[in-house]
């Protein structure tokens, strides 16, 4: 077990790492996507950094960590299981373990689409390597929204799942032979108390399971009961959220969305997830 | 490991279960299956907890796969409450200790 585990690796997720590290704390940081700030083509309003490209930026922030002795492990969090004393992170299959835990994903770009939430369970998975075996010698469909997902699609054809592959990109020559494709997005999930079928525009296809793989699973869905506003989670002074030991930082917490922001909170969610370590440990 | 839960080897003994006890708490799991892992220590405590008053069972979906059937396992861990034999409600994936004994503590109580 970890002291601290920051899921995301951002300047938010970044700052929180670093500050853990220098109050002695052992970490982990997971990230499955790329940050936004390398995107950005000019920030100048982060103090005494000016003039400069968010990919500059971004490396330095990387450079920083990387000195410390912080890896960032390439990994998506599927979900979160508060134990008491401690809490179990389920990353794509690999069970890790932390007194604390730090959120710092970014802004929630995940857009459900109709019949998701409903059938979620019951059909719709986000995790290949959790529920993949379930559909051995059923249909699945594959929602190609993340880098890893044509992986996870040869994975599923590869344990016996009869897999079609939707995905808005040109057929990949790595996708398993077998594998069926369609260009598309999927438009909503049909179904009452199991899948049924994925509509993919006007099309209509039968299934036993739809896997969505995005680049991340929507907080909310992360860990039961976190409270939120709108598209952000709620935080006290702290940076600690509804559920005890469970941190925000950054963008995921609301506006400004800004970089300075995103470090500040960062230090505090770490530092203050440090002390209560700490107090714990003293008595 | 407790030796408070029944790791269900057959329909059959399944069955037999449901028709002895009133409440039966059941895990539907598989070796395979990362998030079950996660919850199997708080299936233990439930055990321990509601010893005496719900029985606790584990049905491996792999081995039993005429129960996943039976009741419709789309996605593990799914968590079932058995009332009289009758499925009384029904927690699907990773949910804290206290989604359980919410469920529990309600025809325990």
């Amino acid at each position: 077990m970890v002291d601290i585990i920051v899921i995301g690796a951002g300047p938010a997720g970044l700052s929180a790492a670093v500050n853990a590290m220098t109050r002695g704390k052992t970490v982990r940081i997971f990230s499955s996507k790329e940050n936004y700030l390398s995107k950005a083509e000019r920030v100048d309003n982060h103090l005494g950094f000016y003039k400069m490209s968010g990919k500059e930026l971004m490396d330095k922030f990387k450079e920083h960590a990387e000195a410390m002795n912080i890896k960032v492990e390439d990994g998506k969090v599927v979900n979160i299981l508060p134990m008491g004393e401690s809490f179990m992170v389920n990353i794509n299959g690999e069970i890790a373990e932390a007194k604390k835990i730090i959120l710092s994903m970014g802004v929630s770009k995940v857009k459900e689409i109709p019949g998701e939430s409903k059938l979620l369970g019951m059909g719709v998975s986000y995790c290949a390597t959790c529920d993949g075996m379930l559909y051995r010698n059923k249909n699945a469909v594959v929602w190609d929204q993340s880098n890893e997902a044509l992986e996870e699609a040869n994975f599923l054809q590869g344990i016996g799942v009869n897999v079609t592959f939707v995905s808005k990109n040109p057929r990949s020559e790595h996708l398993n032979k077998d594998i069926k494709y369609i260009n598309g997005t999927l438009t909503e999930v049909i179904g009452d108390d199991v899948v049924k079928a994925v509509k993919i525009g006007d099309d209509v296809i039968e299934t036993d399971a739809v896997f969505m793989l995005r680049d991340a699973v929507a907080p909310t869905a992360l860990i039961d009961g976190l409270k939120t506003e709108g598209n952000f989670i709620s935080v006290d002074r702290y940076m600690e959220t509804n559920i005890e030991g469970v941190y925000a930082a950054g963008d995921i917490t609301g506006k400004p969305l800004q970089l300075s922001k995103a470090v500040s909170e960062g230090l505090i969610a770490a530092q203050h997830a440090a002390l209560q370590i700490d107090k714990t440990k003293e008595n | 490991m407790t030796e408070k839960i029944t790791y269900v080897k057959s329909t059959s003994e399944f069955d037999e279960l449901l028709a002895k006890e009133k409440l039966v708490l059941v895990d539907f799991w598989a070796t395979w299956c990362a998030p079950c892992r996660m919850i199997a220590p708080v299936i233990e405590q439930l055990a321990d907890k509601y010893d005496g008053k719900v029985a606790v069972a584990k049905v491996d979906v792999d081995q039993n796969q005429e129960l996943s059937i039976r009741y419709g396992i789309q996605s593990i861990p799914t968590v079932i409450l058995f009332n009289d034999g009758k499925v009384e409600s029904k927690e699907i994936g990773v949910k804290p200790l206290a989604s359980f004994t919410k469920m529990l503590d309600k025809h325990t109580a």
